[in-house]
C-alpha cells in the first residue's frame, strides 16, 4: 500500500512516554492503598470498609468481589492500552508509508463481546444474591422495631414496642449472632426525602413522605455509630447529623427505662429552672417541643423530655453544653444558618432561666 | 479528481462595520456559524461553571469552613450541575454537530435552517433566563434567588412550601425554553442525516460522528420530552395548585424520580455518545488507519441508545424498591456496559498496528481512553445494588460521573477542538500552548477526581456544605481541591490559545492532518455553500480513495 | 485511472433520500409522543389514589360525538388531500374546511364537559389527584387541538386566496401527518381516561 507523505511527528523516548502517565500511576496507587487500609475497630469513621453489622458486611463482601474484577479489567485493558501507545508510535525514523489498512475482525469481536457478557453473569449473580440477603431477610422474633422519621433538620426516632421517643441520637442494643436482637428501622419522612446512612451498620435507605421504607441493621459491637443525611433535603442537610449508640443489652435496657420515663417533676429547689420552666410553657415553645408530663405536647421540632442525655444538640451541630444549648435558643443561625428553630428573641435572664430548665431535663 | 471538490476561493469582505457585522451573526441562518455561536455560548458557560465549582471547591477545602453561607453553597451545586450540563455539554455538543455533519455528508446545510437558528436562540435564552433568577428569583418573600434544590429537584423540595420565591421557576422555565431549543436541533440533525446525504453516501458510509449525532438527536426526542413533561407538572403543581408531585394531597415524590431519571439517565448517554463520534473520528487519522470494527461500532452505538432508557431507576436503588426492581436495574446497568466496553477495545483496536502520532487532539483521545476505561469501572461497581446502596449520594457517585464527563467527555471536547479549529478558522491551534493545557489539565483532573472516590467509600455524603472534622475527610478534600487550580489554569491557556491562534496561528490549509473525511476536502474556513460541487462518495473514507487512487477502500469495504 | 473507477461500486440513480418535511414531522411526533406518554403514566399511576373529592366513575361521561366529530375530521383531511393530488381545489378548499369545523366542535365539546365538570361537579385541577391529572392530560391534548388548528387555519387562508395548488399537496400533507397524531393521541386519552379510569 503506498501512501503520500503524511504529518510528521517525532517519536518519542520510552521513557517519556512512562513518565507521561506517572501522575495517573501515583494517583490510582495511592488512593487503592489507602482503600484497603481500614481504620481500626472502634474507630469513628463511618468508612464502608469496616462494616460491623450483617447488611454492610455483605455489602463489603460484594464490594470485595466487584472491586477484584474491575481492578483485573482495569489492569488488562490498561496495560494494553500503555502498549499500544508505546509500541505503535510513530517513530522519527519512520518511512511514513501508511500501516496496513486493517478494518475489522469477526472473531475478536465477537471474543470481546462474550467475554464482558460472561463477566456480567457472575457479576449479577453476586449482587442478586447479596440483594435478596440484604432486603428479604426474615424478621427474627427478638428483634426491636424503631420508627424513624426524617424532618427538616433532624431525626425523630419512635420505638413503638418501649414507649421511647427521642431524637438524632439514636441507641440500639448490640447483636449476637447466636441469639440475634436485630434493630428494624420503619422509614417515614415527615416533608422532603432524607436518607438514613451510617456507614458501618448498612447501606442507606432513603425517607420519603406518603411513603414507608424498611431497613435493619444488627452491630456486632457496641460502640458509637457516625453518620448523616444522605439525600439533599434543604439548607441544612449537611448538618442532618446521626449518632448511633450500640449498648450492651443491660446498658440498653437502663436506657430504655429512663427515656420512657416523663420528665422528673423539676424539684423547684431550683429557681432558677422553675423560672425557665414557665418561660418554656408560656412561649411559643410548647408548639413545636414535647416534654412529657408537662403541657409541651408540639411534634415539630424534637422530644426535649431527656435533652441531656444526648451529648450533641441540633442534629449533632454542636456538642451539648450549657453554652451552646443558649446560643442555640438565642441565635441558631449562629451554630446553623438556615434551620427551622426560630430565634426566639428573649431577654438576657429569661434566657439563662430556660437554658437552667433545659439543664434539668436529664 | 480532488480539485473538484475543492470550493472556490472567497473573496475578502473585511470592510463592513462592527455593527453589520455582529447582525450578520444574530441573524444567521448557516449551520457553521450557528455551530460557532453555539460553542461560543458553552464555552463561556463552562468558565462560569468553573467558577461556581470552584467556589464550593474552596468551601470544602477545610472542615467547618465560612468562605460561603450554606444557601449560597446550595444555590452553587444547583447551578454548577444545572448549567454544566444543559448549557455546556448540550450546547457545545450541538454546536459541533451542527457544525460538521452537513459538511461531513456532503450536504450544503441542514435540513431547517431557520429552525437551527430558532433553536440556538431558544437555548440561549433559556440560560440567560436561569441565570436571570440571580437577580430575580427573590419573589414576594425576599426568598428565592439562584435554584438551591439540586439539578434533579427532588419533589417535594420543589413545591412552593418548601422552595420559596420563584428559584425553582426560574429552573423549571429556563430548562423548559432550552429544551424546545435542544428537541429543535435534534429534529433538525435527524432530518439533515437522513435526507441530505451527497450521493453515493448510504447509511453505511457515512462517518462515524455521523451516526453518533444521529443516535443523539434520535436519543434527544425521547430524553428531554419526559423532562419537559415533568416540568410542566411542576409548574402546574406550582402554579395552579395541582398535586402531581404533592405528598400530602396522596401525590408522590418517587414518580418525579422515575421522571427526571427517565431523562436523566439517557441523558448521560446522550452527552457521552457524540463524545464517542469525536474520538472515533479522531484515532483512527492519528493512528493513520481506519476504525476497527465499523459495523460494530455503529451496532454497540445503536444498542447503547435503547439500553440506555432501561437502567433509569440505578440512581433510584436506595429508595426502597422491592429486590425484583432493584436486580432488574443492576442487569440492564451491566448489560449498558457491554456495547460501551465494546467501543474501548475497538478504538485499541484501531491504535494496534497503526502509527500513533501524539499531536494535541491524539493526547486529549488518549486521555479520554485511558479515563473513560476508569470511569465506566467505578459505573460498574455502582450497578451492583447492593454496592450502591453504601456509595450512592456519595463524593464515590460525585467522583464517577465527574470522570464520565470531565476526564471522558470534556477531554473528547478539547480533541475535537483541536482537531477541528483548524477547519472552521483557518488557523493552526499553536500545538506547545495545546501540550500545556494538556498536561496541567490531566494533572489537576486527577488530583482532582481520583482522590474524590475516598471520601466517598468513607461515608461523606453529597450536597454538604461543610462537614464535621474527625471523619477522616479533611486530607482528601485539600488534595481535591488543590486541583482545581490545574484546571482553571490550564483552561486559561486554552481559551489563550484559541486567542492567540486566530490571529497569529500558522495557516492551516484545508486538511492540515491528512485525514479522511468529507470536510477536509473544502477550505479552511468553508465558503457559506461548503461545496462547488456536491461530492459523490464510495465508501466511508471518500479522501483515502482520492488519496490513494491504487487502493481505494472501497475494494475491502 | 478510468480502469479503476470503472470498478466503483455505483450509486443508485436517482438519489433520493426521503422527504424533509415528512422526517422532520416524524421526529416532532416521536418527541410529542413521548410528553404525552409522561402525562398518561401519572394519569394511570394515580387512578385511585385520590385521598378525597369526586371520582371519575361519578363524574365522567363518556364524549361519544366529540370523539366521533375528532375522528372523522381525520377521514376528511385525508379526502381533501387526495382532492388537492387530484388538483381538485374547491373540494380540497371544502374538506380542509369541514375538518376544521370538525377540529373546533370538538374543543367547544372539551370546553362544556370542563364548564360542566367545574361548576357542576365541582372538579378543579386542584380538587384532587384526579382533576390535577384528568385536567393536565386533556387540556395538553386540546392545546395540541388549537394549534393544530391554527396550522390548518393559516392552509385555509390561502386557500380562500387561491394560492393552494396542486404542487402544494406534499406540504400539507405533512401538516395532515400532525393532525393524525392529534387524533391517534385521542384514542388513547379516551381509551385511559373514559374506558380504563372509570
Amino acid at each position: 500500500m503506498k501512501s503520500e507523505p503524511t504529518v510528521r511527528a517525532p517519536g518519542r523516548p520510552r521513557l517519556i512516554q512512562f513518565a507521561r502517565w506517572f501522575p495517573v500511576f501515583v494517583g490510582i496507587l495511592t488512593a487503592s492503598s489507602s482503600i484497603f487500609a481500614e481504620p481500626p475497630a472502634n474507630s469513628l469513621i463511618p468508612s464502608i470498609f469496616s462494616p460491623d453489622s450483617t447488611p454492610a458486611d455483605h455489602i463489603y463482601g460484594l464490594a470485595l468481589f466487584v472491586l477484584s474484577i474491575t481492578t483485573v479489567i482495569f489492569v488488562v485493558v490498561f496495560t494494553l492500552l500503555l502498549y499500544a501507545t508505546v509500541k505503535f508510535r510513530m517513530r522519527r525514523s519512520d518511512d511514513h508509508r501508511e500501516p496496513p489498512q486493517v478494518y475489522g475482525s469477526n472473531q475478536i469481536e465477537l471474543a470481546w463481546t462474550v467475554i464482558p457478557v460472561l463477566i456480567v453473569v457472575m457479576l449479577f449473580l453476586a449482587t442478586a444474591r447479596v440483594i435478596a440477603q440484604v432486603q428479604d431477610a426474615d424478621r427474627s422474633p427478638d428483634s426491636i422495631d424503631v420508627t424513624a422519621i426524617g424532618h427538616q433538620f433532624w431525626w425523630e426516632f419512635r420505638y413503638p414496642g418501649l414507649g421511647v421517643v427521642t431524637a438524632n441520637e439514636l441507641h440500639i442494643p448490640v447483636s449476637d449472632s447466636v441469639s440475634p436482637t436485630p434493630t428494624f428501622l420503619k422509614l417515614l419522612s415527615a416533608d422532603t426525602d432524607h436518607s438514613f446512612w451510617v456507614p458501618r451498620l448498612a447501606g442507606k435507605t432513603d425517607l420519603i413522605p406518603n411513603r414507608v421504607n424498611q431497613m435493619w441493621i444488627d452491630p456486632h459491637h457496641t460502640g458509637l455509630y457516625l453518620g448523616q443525611c444522605a439525600q439533599y433535603c434543604g439548607t441544612q442537610h449537611a448538618l442532618m447529623l446521626l449518632r448511633v449508640y450500640v449498648d450492651s443489652r443491660s446498658d440498653f435496657d437502663a436506657w430504655v427505662r429512663s427515656q420512657s420515663r416523663s420528665a422528673v417533676a423539676v424539684a423547684l429547689t431550683n429557681a432558677d429552672a422553675a423560672k425557665g420552666r414557665e418561660i418554656f410553657e408560656a412561649t411559643s415553645c410548647i408548639n413545636c417541643h414535647t416534654v412529657r408530663g408537662t403541657v409541651a405536647d408540639g411534634r415539630f421540632g424534637p422530644d426535649l423530655t431527656h435533652l441531656m442525655s444526648r451529648e450533641t444538640i441540633a442534629a449533632g451541630a454542636a456538642t451539648n453544653t450549657p453554652a451552646n444549648l443558649k446560643l442555640w435558643i438565642e441565635d441558631p443561625d449562629a451554630i446553623k444558618p438556615g434551620s427551622l428553630m426560630p430565634a426566639m428573641r428573649l431577654t438576657e435572664q429569661d434566657l439563662n432561666s430556660l437554658t437552667a430548665y433545659m439543664e434539668t431535663l436529664r | 479528481m480532488a480539485s473538484e471538490t475543492l470550493a472556490i476561493a472567497p473573496t475578502g469582505l473585511s470592510t463592513r462595520s462592527l455593527a453589520e457585522r455582529l447582525h450578520e451573526w444574530a441573524v444567521t441562518v448557516d449551520h457553521k456559524r450557528l455551530g460557532i455561536l453555539y460553542i461560543g455560548y458553552a464555552l463561556v458557560f463552562l468558565v462560569i461553571g468553573g467558577v461556581e465549582a470552584t467556589i464550593m471547591r474552596v468551601q470544602l477545602a477545610v472542615p467547618n469552613n465560612h468562605f460561603v453561607s450554606p444557601q449560597v453553597f446550595n444555590r452553587m451545586f444547583t447551578m454548577h450541575g444545572t448549567t454544566m450540563i444543559f448549557f455546556v455539554a448540550m450546547p457545545i455538543l450541538f454546536g459541533f454537530s451542527n457544525y460538521t455533519v452537513p459538511l461531513m455528508i456532503g450536504a450544503r446545510d441542514m435540513a431547517f435552517p431557520r429552525l437551527n437558528a430558532f433553536s440556538f436562540w431558544l437555548t440561549a435564552f433559556g440560560g440567560l433566563l436561569l441565570y436571570f433568577s440571580f437577580i430575580g428569583g427573590f419573589g414576594l418573600y425576599g426568598a428565592g434567588s439562584a435554584p438551591d434544590v439540586g439539578w434533579f429537584a427532588y419533589a417535594p423540595l420543589t413545591s412552593k412550601v418548601f422552595s420559596l420565591g420563584h428559584s425553582t421557576d426560574f429552573w423549571t422555565l429556563g430548562l423548559l425554553v432550552s429544551g424546545f431549543g435542544s428537541i429543535g436541533t435534534a429534529v433538525n440533525l435527524v432530518t439533515t442525516i437522513v435526507c441530505l446525504r451527497c450521493p453515493g453516501m448510504t447509511m453505511h458510509r457515512m462517518p462515524l460522528f455521523a451516526w453518533m449525532s444521529l443516535v443523539m438527536s434520535g436519543m434527544v426526542l425521547f430524553v428531554i420530552s419526559p423532562l419537559t413533561a415533568a416540568q410542566g407538572m411542576i409548574c402546574i403543581d406550582r402554579y395552579l395548585g395541582a398535586h402531581f408531585f404533592d405528598t400530602q394531597a396522596g401525590g408522590s415524590a418517587v414518580i418525579w424520580m422515575h421522571f427526571f431519571w427517565i431523562f436523566g439517565h439517557p441523558e448521560v448517554y446522550v452527552l457521552v455518545i457524540p463524545a464517542f463520534g469525536f474520538i472515533s473520528e479522531i484515532v483512527p487519522v492519528f493512528s493513520r488507519k481506519p476504525i476497527f470494527g465499523y459495523p460494530i461500532m455503529v451496532a454497540a452505538t445503536v444498542a447503547i441508545g435503547f439500553v440506555s432508557f432501561s437502567v433509569w431507576a440505578h440512581h433510584m436503588f436506595t429508595i426502597g424498591m422491592n429486590s425484583y426492581a432493584n436486580s432488574f436495574f443492576a442487569i440492564t446497568t451491566m448489560a449498558v456496559g457491554i456495547p460501551t466496553g465494546i467501543k474501548i477495545f475497538n478504538w485499541l483496536g484501531t491504535m494496534w498496528g497503526g502509527k500513533i502520532i501524539f499531536k494535541t487532539p491524539m493526547l486529549f483521545c488518549l486521555g479520554f481512553l485511558f479515563q473513560f476505561l476508569i470511569a465506566g469501572l467505578t459505573g460498574i461497581m455502582l450497578s451492583a445494588a447492593p454496592f450502591d446502596w453504601q456509595l450512592s449520594g456519595s463524593y464515590f457517585v460525585i467522583a464517577h460521573f465527574h470522570y464520565v464527563i470531565v476526564g471522558g467527555i470534556l477531554f473528547a471536547i478539547f480533541a475535537a477542538f483541536y482537531y477541528w479549529f483548524p477547519k472552521m478558522s483557518g488557523k493552526m491551534l499553536n500545538e506547545t500552548l495545546g501540550k500545556w493545557h494538556f498536561w496541567l489539565f490531566v494533572i489537576g483532573f486527577h488530583l482532582t477526581f481520583d482522590f474524590m472516590h475516598i471520601p466517598g467509600l468513607l461515608g461523606m455524603p453529597r450536597r454538604i456544605y461543610t462537614y464535621e472534622p474527625g471523619r477522616g475527610w479533611e486530607i482528601w478534600n485539600k488534595i481535591c481541591s488543590l486541583g482545581v487550580f490545574f484546571q482553571a489554569t490550564a483552561i486559561l491557556i486554552f481559551v489563550g490559545n484559541m486567542a492567540w491562534s486566530y490571529w497569529k496561528g500558522r495557516d492551516a490549509g484545508n486538511d492540515p492532518w491528512d485525514a479522511w473525511t468529507l470536510e477536509w476536502s473544502t477550505t479552511s474556513p468553508p465558503p457559506v455553500y461548503n461545496f462547488a460541487d456536491i461530492p459523490s462518495v464510495y465508501s466511508r473514507r471518500p479522501l483515502w480513495d482520492l488519496k490513494h487512487p491504487e487502493d481505494p477502500d472501497w475494494k475491502y469495504e | 485511472m478510468a480502469s479503476v473507477t470503472s470498478l466503483a461500486p455505483t450509486i443508485e440513480s436517482p438519489w433520493a433520500l426521503p422527504s424533509r418535511g415528512r422526517v422532520g414531522m416524524f421526529c416532532l411526533i416521536a418527541a410529542e409522543s413521548a410528553i404525552f406518554t409522561i402525562f398518561v403514566v401519572a394519569y394511570v399511576f394515580y387512578i385511585g389514589k385520590s385521598l378525597n373529592g369526586p371520582t371519575p366513575t361519578e363524574v365522567l361521561e363518556l364524549p361519544i360525538f366529540n370523539t366521533i366529530c375528532l375522528l372523522s375530521s381525520s377521514l376528511t383531511i385525508h379526502f381533501a388531500i387526495r382532492a388537492l393530488r387530484q388538483n381538485k381545489t374547491g373540494l380540497f378548499s371544502a374538506l380542509w374546511f369541514t375538518t376544521i369545523a370538525l377540529g373546533a366542535i370538538f374543543l367547544i365539546g372539551t370546553g362544556r364537559e370542563w364548564q360542566r365538570l367545574i361548576y357542576e361537579r365541582g372538579l378543579t385541577i386542584q380538587t384532587n389527584l384526579f382533576g390535577t391529572t384528568y385536567y393536565s392530560l386533556i387540556g395538553l391534548h386540546a392545546f395540541h387541538v388549537i394549534v393544530g388548528l391554527l396550522g390548518l387555519s393559516i392552509v385555509m387562508a390561502f386557500a380562500l386566496g387561491g394560492r393552494v395548488k396542486q404542487e402544494h399537496a406534499e406540504r400539507v400533507d405533512v401538516l395532515s401527518l400532525y393532525w393524525h397524531f392529534v387524533d391517534v393521541v385521542w384514542v388513547v386519552v379516551f381509551t385511559v381516561v373514559y374506558v380504563v379510569g372509570r
